[in-house]
């Protein structure tokens, strides 16, 4: 290869790559906003009709379900405002709980069900052994009994 | 006491210099990661408990936060070294600035990497459009771009200065990957990425953490030296101090 | 040992993370040393060698 055609294929490679990223950089800015949409604004009608979209929040507790045919999973995504009854068939990742954060990408159905064909856990930011975790734990439940009792 | 800061500024008297500082960065990169991973690896619970109960797979925390905070300071770094050059004309700055480019852009793909490796166990993805992914990797787009450019052009001054442009129109990048998770009101962020502080990660993970940071960051040190004095000598070829080092020997 | 190894049964993510992250470093070294080598050749010969223009010019994009 010619030292030009070398400096022409440079000159291409850092074009693409600077646009490239320039155009995902709004496309992020943009995502930003409605990475996910939160259960209320689903409920108020500000997802997209007829578009995949996230839907985030907490996972209701006993909410979890799994229907008789044995392969799909149903459960209730809230924001403590508003809840969206979530409908999955697959397998949930490791993290995945009740009462824990999700991320759920899908259509919403005509019935109001959300039809998600991904579901993504989303975990906390504490990170803790286990046995520092319980005596926390214990130690919050102790607070709260003792403000109670008091 | 006034040191004169310049003398240093030259290729020529900072060539020597980084030569002797190379074995101390390497040394403590090689004692810092190695340590921080034994007590990362054997000091602390298999798996984590409570609210965030991950089991061994969280491990990759070390080396992941570690390559993230690299690939954003060592951008920063070479932003800097950037603007310098263009404000004050500096040569050393200039090449500080390309020397340091290949290591920022290797621990950006770490980042990525270890974040796929550690997301497809624990969020239950390699990858996704979050903001903070995205981000990192248009991060990596632009040391890509900032090399690519650099050695597009063929007269050394116009490739530093253009590529330096170009190094410091991405550094409002730094401030979207750093809001992507910690902005004021949590539901204008909202990503996969859990905003954490060091107040809920144990010690015991926390410490092995920072150690394999400061490893990581002496050993960016130590690649980005031995890349400068490379293109020190190139560049300086012609002079009078060149031709005198590598007359005698090996030039050490 | 084993134990270590097997990562509770995560091996194929803990390591395939730490494994590719040290190895890109490890890569880095090996090219820096290289890279080393071949310009202090390089510079050597243009220095000691019998002079024929400008060591510069020849350098270009070689850096």
């Amino acid at each position: 290869m010619k030292a030009r055609q070398k400096r022409i294929l440079f000159v291409v490679a850092a074009v693409i790559g600077v646009s490239l990223a320039a155009g995902m950089a709004i496309s992020a800015l943009r995502g930003n906003i409605s990475y996910f949409f939160s259960p209320s604004q689903v409920m108020a009608n500000e997802h997209p009709s007829d578009a995949v979209f996230r839907v985030g929040g907490l996972v209701v507790k006993d909410s979890l379900q799994r229907q008789p045919d044995g392969l799909t999973l149903t459960f209730d995504v809230t924001d403590n405002a508003a809840t969206v009854p979530v409908s999955y068939t697959g397998i949930l990742p490791d993290l995945f709980s009740e009462g824990q954060g999700v991320v759920a990408k899908g259509r919403m159905g005509p019935d109001g069900v959300f039809m998600a064909e991904e579901v993504l856990a989303k975990h906390d930011e504490s990170y803790m052994p286990p046995e520092v975790a319980d005596s926390l734990q214990q130690s919050h439940v102790d607070g709260v009994v003792e403000m109670v009792t008091q | 006491m006034s040191i004169n800061w310049f003398k240093f500024a030259s290729p020529a008297a900072f060539y020597p210099i980084a030569g002797r500082m190379i074995p101390w960065f390497a040394g403590i990169a090689i004692v810092l990661v190695l340590g921080s991973l034994l007590w990362g690896f054997f000091g602390t619970a298999a798996q984590l408990g409570g609210s965030n109960p991950q089991k061994e797979y969280y491990r990759i925390i070390y080396i992941h936060v570690a390559g993230a905070w690299m690939s954003m300071w060592l951008y920063l770094v070479l932003a800097g070294w950037s603007a310098i050059g263009l404000v004050f004309n500096t040569r050393l700055s200039f090449m500080m600035a390309k020397a340091v480019a290949p290591t920022g852009a290797i621990f950006t793909v770490i980042a990525l990497w270890t974040g796929a490796f550690w997301g497809r166990p624990s969020w239950g993805t390699y990858w996704d459009w979050d903001p903070r992914l995205t981000s990192e990797l248009i991060l990596f787009f632009l040391y890509i771009g900032y090399i690519a450019l650099h050695s597009a052009i063929d007269d050394t001054r116009r490739a530093d200065r253009a590529a330096a442009l170009l190094a410091m129109v991405g550094l409002v990048m730094l401030p979207v990957i750093y809001w992507s998770i910690n902005c004021p009101d949590p539901t204008q962020c909202a990503a996969l990425h859990q905003r954490s502080d060091p107040g809920s990660i144990h010690a015991s993970i926390l410490w092995p953490m920072l150690g394999v940071t400061l490893g990581f960051w002496s050993y960016a040190f130590a690649a980005t030296f031995v890349r400068l004095r490379g293109i020190i000598l190139l560049r300086e070829a012609d002079s009078a101090w060149v031709r005198e080092l590598l007359q005698g020997d090996s030039g050490r | 040992m084993k134990e270590f190894l097997h990562q509770g049964g995560y091996a194929f993510f803990v390591w395939g993370a730490y494994g590719v992250t040290f190895g890109l470093l490890a890569a880095e070294v090996v090219a820096l040393m290289v890279n080393q080598r071949t310009i202090l050749a390089r510079v050597g010969r243009w220095v000691r060698g019998p002079t024929q223009g400008s060591a510069k010019t020849a350098s270009r994009g070689n850096e």
